[in-house]
């Protein structure tokens, strides 16, 4: 089966309860390239990481839009973009180092990203003070049967 | 409820239920703080069969209840976490909590 060009792009507002709501949505949307079970729980994982920056860190002292844009791509592929138009990040670099985290006593581990990292094939931070992150992650599904 | 407590020779078990992220997390951390302030065991038990989802919002709570717990010298454990939570605590060097049966947990408690 072709998925060529599939998309799915939904605005979630950035209330903590939709964390599991974005998990749900992308597992749904990658189940079109039958994944294996392994494959879902990282992408629920890296989801989940990136839309509660978005939420704890992007919109700290509001409730703002999150973007999230699923497609597939190469038919084996999910790209996922998740956005916010939040504080922003000063140094991005530094804050993808893991255990760095803007907010210890807030009890974050500072692992948002190293998670993305290593439950995804590719990570890509695009992020502008006062405007807001991008994240794009690709996930490689494996060819079954 | 998402936590069950329960009290053996060994300490506080708080036994974990569903999804743990940042959402979760909240009421997980005033429930379990209760507790702990309440009865201040030696021992803390995250016992993780229950657990259908963990993400780094998970390792912050159990590094929140070490940080409670060293304020009168006890420590926490961790049993039974799934192939996916494992790799979780794994990656943030929570991995040596983990004791692995129920005998061996005993043994070292
Ligand atoms: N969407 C965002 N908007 C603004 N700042 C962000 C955003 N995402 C991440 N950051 C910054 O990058 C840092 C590192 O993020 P990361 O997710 O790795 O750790 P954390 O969120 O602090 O902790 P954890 O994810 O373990 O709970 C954050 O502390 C924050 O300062
Ligand atoms: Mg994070």
């Amino acid at each position: 089966m072709r998925n060529i060009n599939n998309y799915m792009k939904i605005t979630l507002a950035g209330y903590s309860r939709n964390e599991s709501l974005a998990r749900m949505c992308a597992a749904a949307f990658a189940a079109q390239l039958d994944p294996t079970v392994e494959e879902i729980n990282d992408i629920k994982a890296a989801v989940s990481e990136a839309v509660t920056n978005c939420i704890v860190h992007g919109y700290r002292d509001t409730i703002g839009d999150i973007d999230m844009t699923l497609r597939i791509i190469d038919d084996d592929t999910v790209y996922i973009k998740i956005a916010d138009k939040g504080v922003g990040i000063e140094d991005v670099e530094r804050a993808m180092q893991p255990m760095f985290t803007t907010c210890p006593d807030e009890e974050r581990a500072g692992l948002g990203f190293a998670v993305m990292e290593s439950f995804t094939d590719s990570l890509r931070v695009h992020s502008r003070v006062g405007r807001g992150t991008t994240v794009t992650m690709l996930k490689r599904v494996q060819r079954r049967g | 409820m998402p936590i069950e407590f329960m009290y053996d020779k060994n300490g506080l078990t708080a036994a974990i239920s569903g999804e743990i992220d940042h959402h979760a997390a909240a009421e997980m951390r005033i429930m379990t703080d209760g507790e702990l302030e309440r009865a201040m065991p030696r021992t803390l038990t995250f016992d993780m069969r229950g657990v259908t989802f963990m993400d780094s919002s998970g390792v912050g709570l159990i590094l929140g209840r070490a940080r409670t717990m060293k304020r009168w010298g006890g420590r926490i454990r961790i049993t039974a976490p799934s192939g996916r939570v494992e790799k979780m605590l794994k990656l943030s060097g929570l991995a040596p909590l983990i004791v692995k049966s129920g005998k061996e947990g005993e043994k070292n408690a």
